[in-house]
């Protein structure tokens, strides 16, 4: 049986609507970004997110549907992201979907963002083995997710201040690149030496999955701070490097020991920091030393999408979890 | 022709469906921010109680604001799924103008004012002439010592309604013996009246186009222009 499912995305400054068949095949995936509109005030303003994505759902949902050739009626059901996020921006997408969930009589699916995000590794690579360990990084987010089947979580480990996005967007503004900084660093650090500076890797008490990446951004704010007082030159490329260096060692190492303790057969990374080419690599090199397949989508699945949603939406259409009609918007929603 | 009305844009959720002059039905529930999310389980229950299957609904009518900036998102964003996928016609409706119909038929200067939190309030003026609600003065957020300017220029009656007006009981004092004010039941816009005057504009032919209508915000974002 064909399966047409719609997503919808708007929790933080993306708004994007997609239809995929199977939870598998893209027929359309429209992403309107504000990234120009914030970028003038170095971060995403709430109330001026809400608004655009009032003003961009109609006509990306529209275009979604368009460019999929398929017409509401011919969707088995909508998936919309009910959090976490921005409230005011999951509320748009979330009351949009159920209302035309409710005028078709069909099913509403509400997806956790997270859970979104690991599903795109699905929309990519529909085969992979179960059970899998996932590290979620993006600006919001760092967390390692154990995956025993569908519809089956466990939370393994989490940031405890700054996710790794942020911390890469707050090093970014102290070398002074432009918002948002986390690719601009990753620029910047392919012209320096990773081993130049040896910046703390926290590794937290004996056994911890858990992440922290305030100490890492005080040591570089530091060490510059150090050497402007003592005027020497700092060459920026090293600082960067240096320091994307400490995340990855610190990200890539857990995630290791992470699947190795819980024996998944399949690594995920996922999430808008996934993008960062360092992480990929030494990912891939270290999963490979233990015979781990890694998985990662395609850098367009990576940033914030609604084709994730829809494909989480379609596992959980098949398990029938419907949501009622007086879903809310959850600003922190735990995933497990 | 049969026309669903919303209203989320104060603290009051409400959903109506008339028929021509005639109300159907009409739910209306003091919520909070949060509940607003409960609108669409409103206006299930509605159509539950009033026996009508959702298709037979002709159009949509939504409460564009000034109101509160969320509160008013939820209901254009549910008018808007609703009409999308449902392929139905979509008014927007000013709230001060469903709250002023509440003084129908009064003779003197209508004064609906909303209250709008940071010691402001939502406004506009109306009169009755000819059968007619006519628009004195344009939407705005204001400091009520900028209203009482405004009132001061009409030598008439000043009846005021709304939720903005407890909140700032002694500014509209100063108005003397030509204040009144109409009773609290009065004093929310009520999703019959959105309906009632959305489908007046419907029957015309007017519709809205569902891509491009916008909440009537009357205030920028925090933040913007901060940059
Ligand atoms: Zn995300």
């Amino acid at each position: 049986m064909m399966v047409l499912i719609l997503g919808i995305e708007t929790s933080c400054d993306e708004t994007s609507a997609a239809v995929v068949r199977d939870g598998q095949e893209i027929l359309s995936n429209v992403v309107a970004s504000q990234i120009e509109i914030h970028r003038r005030y170095g971060g995403v303003v709430p109330e001026i997110a809400s608004r655009h994505h009032m003003e961009n759902i109609g006509p990306v949902v529209e275009e979604a549907l368009q460019r999929a050739g398929v017409h509401f009626q011919d969707l088995h059901g909508i998936a919309v992201t009910h959090g976490p996020g921005l409230v005011g921006a999951l509320l748009v997408g979330v009351s949009y979907a159920k209302a035309a969930a409710f005028a078709l009589q069909k099913p509403l699916m509400a997806v956790h963002h997270l859970l979104g995000h690991i599903y795109a590794a699905f929309l990519s690579h529909r085969r992979l083995p179960l059970p899998a360990v996932a590290l979620i990084v993006s600006g919001g987010h760092t967390e390692l997710v154990y995956m025993e089947d569908h519809g089956k979580l466990e939370i393994l480990g989490s940031t405890r201040d700054d996710a790794a996005g942020e911390a890469f967007d707050k090093v970014a503004r102290v070398l002074g690149l432009p918002y948002p900084g986390g690719p601009e660093l990753e620029l910047l650090a392919q012209g320096g030496d990773p081993e130049a500076i040896k910046f703390p890797r926290a590794w937290l008490e004996e056994g911890s999955l858990d992440f922290s990446f305030s100490g890492l951004k005080t040591a570089v704010i530091n060490h510059l701070r150090q050497a402007a007082a003592r005027g020497e030159h700092v060459n920026r490329a090293d600082v960067a490097a240096s320091f994307q260096e400490a995340v990855v060692d610190v990200l890539v190492g857990k995630s290791i020991e992470a699947a190795r303790r819980k024996k998944a057969r399949s690594l995920l990374l996922v999430g808008g920091v996934a993008a960062n080419r360092r992480l990929r690599s030494r990912m891939e090199e270290e999963a490979r030393k233990i015979g781990l397949p890694l998985f990662s989508p395609p850098l367009n699945l990576c940033t914030d999408n609604a084709a994730m949603i829809a494909c989480a939406g379609y596992y959980k259409y098949l398990r029938k979890e419907f949501a009622s009609w007086d879903l809310n918007a959850y600003p922190s929603l735990p995933l497990a | 022709m049969l026309v669903l009305g919303i209203d989320s844009a104060t603290s009051v959720l409400s959903a109506a469906l008339m028929e021509g002059e005639n109300l159907r039905g009409e739910i209306s529930v003091q919520g909070d921010k949060e509940r607003a999310s409960d609108l669409l389980s409103l206006i299930d229950q509605l159509l539950q109680k009033t026996g009508t299957d959702f298709s037979q609904v002709e159009g949509i009518a939504v409460s564009l604001g000034p109101g509160s900036f969320t509160g008013l998102r939820i209901g254009l964003a549910t008018a808007k799924g609703l009409a999308h996928a449902g392929g139905k016609p979509l008014v927007g409706v000013p709230t001060l103008d469903a709250l002023a119909w509440n003084a129908w038929g009064i003779n003197g200067i209508i004064c609906p004012v909303l209250y709008a939190r940071r010691q402001e309030i939502y406004s506009a003026l109306y009169r009755w002439q000819e059968g007619k609600l006519c628009l004195l003065a344009p939407y705005q957020a204001l400091h009520p010592s900028s209203l009482l300017v405004l009132l001061d220029s009409y030598r008439e009656p000043v009846y005021l309604l709304g939720d903005g007006v407890r909140p700032f009981g002694e500014w509209w004092r100063q108005l003397g013996s030509r204040v009144y004010f109409l009773p609290s039941t009065h004093f929310f816009p009520r999703a019959g009246v959105i309906a009632f005057l959305g489908g007046k504009r419907l029957q015309m032919g007017e519709v809205d186009d569902l891509f491009r209508l916008k909440p009537i915000y009357l205030r920028p974002a925090p933040g913007e222009g901060r940059a």
